[in-house]
This record gives C-alpha cells, structure tokens and sequence, in this order.
C-alpha cells in the first residue's frame, strides 16, 4: 500500500456513519425521466405521446456544448411528456414512461456481464462516446464528462485521477462499486487514460474503505499488463478529501490556481460511478440509465445500496429500505455535507442521484444561534483557505466588491466551516447567496 | 403527502456550541478556585459569587431593558467574565468595589459594544484595571495565603506584599530574606496576590483540559511563556544581581492565568496561528517592560488589553493564504 496522503489546508471530521447493505426493490408501473439530469442546459426531448421506447434508446439529444444525452432507462411506451418536480423543488420537463415488464434492449447494445478487456476505440472515438451515452460526473455535480475528458489545446493531461474518496458521510454507493465491479471498474480507469492520452492513472481512496483499497491492489498486481499505469492512493480519512480541488492536492501536491480548471494542474478527475458508466459505455455499448444509490439514515430499518435505473421515484426506494420512519424531519438528496434538502419524496432518481438520506431532528444537534464569537475556526476549517466569517458579514451587508476581493468564487461550498461552527451560524447560506450575486457581476462585467 | 424541512447544505453539524466553549472554560478555572478557596477561604468564595451574579445581572438588566433583545445570560461568557474578573482581584476586596468593577466589566466592556462577540477588549480585564485605577488601594493590598485548616474557614486575611511588588518596591535582596522565594510556593500557590493566580498547577491542570479539548490552541500562551522567559532571562544573565531568573517571572503574578485564559479569549485575540504568535510576543514583551521598568509591578492585564487594541489589525494582516494563488514551485 502506497503511503497515506492529504491534503494540508482545513478540512473537519464528521461523523462516518457508513453502513448501508444491498438490497433490491420491485420496479414502478411507470418512470419519470427527467430531461435536465446535468449541469447545464437540459436535453430537448425527441419522442413524442404514445412512442415504443427501448430500453437504453435515446430519448433526449443534448443541447449545447454543457449537456448531456438522456436515454429510456426502460421498455415502454411514452405516457405523456410534461414536468414533474425533481430534487430542486421546481418542475422540469421529463419523459413519462409506462413499462413494461421485460427488458427489450435498443440494437447494438452488448448485454452480458462478460469482462471485456480489449479496449477497441481509439481516444476521440472513446469521448465521442462517453458523449453519445451521457455520461456525467455522478458525485452529485453532474458536470459532462465528455467535456472534462477533452484535453485544451496547449494543455496536456499527465494524470487520470479517480475520485473514489468518497468523503461524504453515510454514503456508500462508490465503495460497493468498487467492491462489486472491480475489473470492470478498472478497465473503465484504463480506458479514461486512454481517451485522455497519458499512461498514468491514480485511484484516490480513503483509508476508511479498507478492503476496497486491497481488493483494487491485489487485482493490480495479479494482473500487471492489464492494469500497468494504475496506482491505489489510500488518503486521509477527512473532509472534504473528494473535492476535486482537494484530491489533485493530495494525490500531486499541486494547486489548481484560484479560477481555473484541474487541467491547468495535468490532472483530469472523474468519479467512481462515471468510470464504471465509461466501461459500460465504451465496451458494450451501453448508455448511463442507472446507477447505485445509497438510501440511507440513522432511523431507518434497512439502510441499503440499490442498483436504480433512472426515474424511480425516491419514496420507491425508501419503501424498499424499511419504509419512512415517523420522526424523520429532513429528506437529503445527497450526502449530508452538500446534498440538497427536499420538501417531498416523490421526485425521480437521477444521474446525479448518489444517494437518499433520511434524517431526524434529534440528528440536528443544538442549533441555537449566538452570535461570532471569533473563534475563527471556520477560517481553519476552510479547505479553500478562505474567511467564512468575513465572507458571510460582507455578503449579509450586500458588498459585493469585498466578497469578489475575499475570494467568495473560489467556495467550493463544502460547508466545513459551517459545520464547525460553534454559534451556529449559516455561514454557507450566506456565501452561496454573496457567490451568487458576485457571479453574476462578474458575468455581467465580462460581457461589456 | 409529508412535507420536509428545506434547509442549505450542510445538514450536520458539529457538536460544537459556544456554550460548550463558555463552560468548559469555566470547568478549567475550577482546579484554580479550589486552591484559591483552600488558601483565602470565605473571601474567595464570597468575592466569586458576588462577581458572577452581578456579571450574569447587569447582562440581563442590560437585556431585558435597555437593548429589549434576545437575553443570552445562560450562554456561560457572563459568567465566565464574572470568575475570570473575581481572579485578578484581592480576595479581600470590599464586596462594593467588586460590584462596581463587574458592572463595568459587562456593561462597559462588553454590552455597550453589542454584548458578546463584538467587545474588542477582554470583559474582565477591562472591569480589573476600572478597579485598578479607581482603586488603587484596595486593589494592591494582598491577602497572603493561610490554609484554611489552619486558619479557619472564616479567618481574617493578613495582608502583605506580592512577590513582584516586593520585587518592585526593593529588588531582589528583599524577596530573598522575605524567604518569598521558595520556587515550590510559588507553584503551588502559598503566596500573595490576586487569588486566582496564585497556584500554577491548577492553571496549568485547567489549560491543559481546554487544550486537549481544543478549546484553546497552544500559540499564544506558548509565544508569552516563551517571549516572557527568553527577555527576562537575558536581563537576568546580564545582571542577575538586579534581575530575578526568569523561571520566577513565569509563576509570579497573573502571567499563567492571563496566558492560559484571557489571552486565549478568542473574542479580542487574533484567528490565524501566526497571528496568534505575534500576539503572544507582543504581550510577553509588553508585560516584561511594565514588570521591570514600568509603575506597576504587573503588566499582564495591561499587556493583554494592549494587544487587544491590535487584534483587529492584525486580523487583516496575517489572512490565511487562499488555495490556488501561490505558484507552486516546480518539483
């Protein structure tokens, strides 16, 4: 095992609370699709009422440079197409589709679960059709892939970093991958590197996921051909280790420079289930329409990973898990550190969709607020380096030029500081409010 | 349908709470107090209590009347200023100097600045050098230490002289044939003075518990202790005949409790580790210079409060470095 890495600036330690087991659930009569499952502008839908859909068939075309394609995660025909409100609260247009119950794969799909080591494509081809089959980054941010894979001109990538820090707590749909889908997992690294350009790829990992970290060296090293180029880093269990500003630091040491992209630093990060989805893809052929999502909580019976296509309801998957129990007071589509709360269960997994957190308000620690005490301990726990207190001051009284020239852009909103600090301040609330407004006059500055 | 609570990210939180921080401190000086009270008896315990409430009164008073705002008198930081302010006084004290001097220390020092968080000086060292210069008597007459198993619980105090205003009034000649110069007194707190000060283990007991609860961090005690043992011992080796050694200068005085507890006031000292360091040195420094060369024979609160005045500046001085704006030097 490679020695253990970090990285050096802030960072806080929550609570684990990995501990959620395999379960399967019955599929819904019908799924909602939603068009817009990434960052960036949602896909225009292209079939129409009463359309045949197969499995995995293209459903929704990308639209712009930041887009992805969406396609049938199901046989069946097209209900209706209309908005439904997803995780975000608002309603977005999505393909409603009445299944049926056996799987008819659209043509040209490979559906076995051999392992397909020889990579065939070349690198264009191989993000052409990362960029066909909608891939996008499945840590929650669901940033295209195709997009990130293509290398500037001028700019070389000399690593493929493989986020599989999993820093959030409670989750743990990439440690199951990784235990379950190793080789193919590893293929899926071989691959990026290829569709990249360079022979180096590392796995990032933390030491909380012990057997994951010695299962992917044992299959290194029993094959050493096969997976030549690719290293197990174990790191730090802390968070936010998984940012992806965090894991280039403490894989190369580097610093991706304030308001610039990690190719400047030669690195290209992509996520666990991206990899997987990318070996799907490139070797057999198959589009993303499903993923592992955790469901998961400290009230609830069964916590569990499932293998979800896209568009099954949440409160399906929580029924599944043991049902909702009675105290819960806050539903997370995510992690608990940067997911994102819901006021319903009902809305449609997705690509993005890492997992489900139940919560109760006991879970909620004491949180009443007193006042800064400057402790500045939100400045220590800031991974970015920034001053949360001053940051949230100067955004509460609306000045806009002190929260440009204290850095606000480069919040990567992991909310650290947050959770450390002792009045109990909603610190990010007010940042992302100030980076929001200090965006958009930057943006506005830049059009002139 | 159910509907859930909508909240920004992150949904956990720390155990951390500012109450939390308040009482551990308090927890921590309670080691000091028992000293104290084993030594001063009645008077220690009298003056605590007398502090405290009026401490916790004059904010809800200030509260409840005057700003008619949230009350937050249960939050620990009163009363913490209280038992802090009660430390750095005579244990004799008349009891009316020490209401007057907590009303000061809550109203002035820290309520009219908009009450916790906001007061740029140390509460009770600000209500500590009121008294000082209004009373300046009362306030320099010391109570020596007579265990109470000797003396009684309710003895009256004999008075005499500090070892530093022994060591001011006649230099050191005289601590010696007072026989005050016992290292193991000193330690453990038989001598004179302000009587929370008086007995460096059980300060030292206290910082160690809020250092393993990282509730303080080590830098600013350590740059005093350090900046405090380094200048007084130069002056020491250069005229050891005028000078005392400069492990006395830690024990004497308020230097431990002011190091450990109310420069580590996280209100009035600075956020930064390097921050933290300059603040530490300028306090060693400036509590030497009035140690040796100033009026007073202790310069800890005033060093404190001093510096104090520069927090802010040095806040905007020593940022932290924001990810991604250095170049990295090539491997």
């Amino acid at each position: 095992m490679n020695p253990i890495k970090t990285f050096k600036k802030g960072g806080v330690h929550p609570e684990e609370n990995k501990f959620s087991a395999d379960q399967d659930f019955p599929m819904p009569k019908q799924i909602i699709v939603p068009l817009g499952q990434c960052l960036g502008a949602p896909a225009e839908c292209i079939v129409n009422k009463g359309d045949r859909v197969l499995t995995g068939q293209l459903i929704g075309t990308a639209k712009g440079f930041v887009s992805a394609n969406v396609h049938s995660p199901a046989t069946g025909t097209v209900a209706k197409v209309d908005v439904v409100m997803d995780h975000s609260g608002y309603y977005k247009p999505a393909v409603f589709i009445d299944r049926e119950e056996q799987d008819e794969w659209a043509p040209g799909i490979l559906v076995t679960d051999e392992l397909l080591t020889d990579i065939k494509l070349d690198g264009k081809a191989i993000i052409d059709k990362v960029k066909e089959c909608g891939i996008v980054g499945m840590g929650g941010a669901t940033f295209p892939t195709h997009v990130k894979m293509m290398v500037p001109e001028g700019k070389k990538a000399e690593y493929v970093i493989i986020n599989a820090a999993e820093c959030e707590p409670y989750l743990t749909c990439d440690y199951r991958l990784l235990l379950e889908k190793t080789q193919e997992f590893l293929i899926g690294v071989k691959i990026v590197m290829k569709g990249v350009g360079t022979d180096k790829g590392i796995i990032g990992i933390e030491t909380n996921k012990m057997p994951a970290i010695e299962l992917l060296d044992q299959t290194i090293k029993a094959h050493p051909d096969l997976y030549a180029g690719i290293e197990v880093q174990p790191l730090k269990t802390k968070y936010p280790q998984g940012g992806e500003k965090q894991i280039i630091k403490a894989i190369t040491g580097r610093e991706v420079p304030s308001g610039k992209l990690p190719i400047e630093t030669g690195c290209v990060v992509v996520n666990v289930a991206s990899t997987y989805a990318i070996y799907e893809a490139v070797q057999k052929n198959k589009p993303l329409i499903e993923r592992i999502v955790t469901v998961t909580g400290k009230a609830i019976k069964k916590p569990s990973n499932f293998r979800c296509r896209f568009g099954v309801p949440a409160d399906l998957l929580i029924e599944a898990a043991g049902g909702m129990p009675e105290d819960i007071t806050d539903v997370i589509n995510g992690g608990p550190m940067m997911g994102k709360s819901v006021s319903v269960t009902s809305f449609p997994t997705m690509k993005g969709t890492s997992g489900i957190l139940l919560m109760t308000l006991h879970e909620a620690q004491d949180r009443r607020q007193t006042n800064c005490i400057r402790c500045g301990r939100c400045a220590k726990a800031c991974p970015m380096g920034l001053q949360p207190f001053l940051l949230h001051k100067v955004a509460k009284l609306n000045d806009f030029d002190e929260t440009e020239k204290n850095h606000i852009m480069d919040c990567i909103e992991c909310g650290s500081c947050e959770f450390t600090c002792p009045a109990n301040i909603p610190l990010l609330d007010y940042i992302r409010y100030g980076k929001a407004k200090t965006g958009a006059i930057i943006k506005a500055r830049n059009q002139k | 349908m159910n509907n859930y609570t909508i909240s920004g990210s992150p949904h956990v939180h720390s155990a951390e709470n500012t109450r939390k921080i308040m009482y551990r401190v308090i927890l921590a000086l309670v080691p000091a107090l028992l000293v104290a009270i084993y030594y001063f008896g009645w008077y220690a315990l009298r003056l605590t209590i007398v502090t405290i409430v009026t401490c916790m009164l004059t904010e809800w008073l200030i509260q409840t009347f005057l700003i008619k705002g949230p009350i937050t008198v249960t939050d620990g930081s009163a009363a913490l200023t209280g038992l802090l302010l009660a430390f750095n006084v005579p244990a004799n004290l008349p009891i009316w100097m020490a209401i007057v001097g907590s009303v000061v220390a809550i109203g002035i020092g820290k309520m009219a600045f908009g009450g916790l968080g906001k007061n740029p000086f140390n509460p009770a060292l600000v209500g500590r050098v009121f008294m000082l210069v209004s009373f300046p008597t009362a306030m320099t007459t010391w109570p020596q230490a007579q265990p109470i198993f000797k003396s009684g619980f309710f003895a009256d105090a004999i008075t005499g002289p500090t070892p530093l205003g022994l060591l001011k009034e006649s230099g050191v000649g005289s601590l010696a044939e007072a026989g005050d110069m016992q290292f193991l007194d000193m330690v453990l707190g038989n001598r004179g003075g302000a009587f929370g000060e008086v007995c460096a283990i059980a300060l030292l007991i206290g910082a160690i518990y809020l250092l393993a609860r990282k509730v303080i961090d080590i830098w600013t005690p350590l740059s005093i202790l350090l900046t405090v043992f380094i200048f007084t011992g130069i002056c020491w080796l250069v005229n050891p005949t005028h000078y005392i050694a400069p492990w006395y200068h830690l024990v004497y005085g308020g230097l431990l409790l002011g190091a450990f507890f109310m420069a580590t006031d996280m209100v009035t000292s600075p956020m930064t580790t390097k921050g933290k360091i300059l603040f530490g040195v300028g306090i060693g420094l400036i509590t030497v210079v009035i140690r040796l060369w100033g009026a007073y024979p202790e310069g800890v609160s005033f060093a404190i409060l001093i510096m104090n005045a520069f927090t802010p500046l040095i806040n905007k001085a020593f940022k932290p470095q924001v990810f991604g704006t250095v170049k990295p030097s090539k491997k």
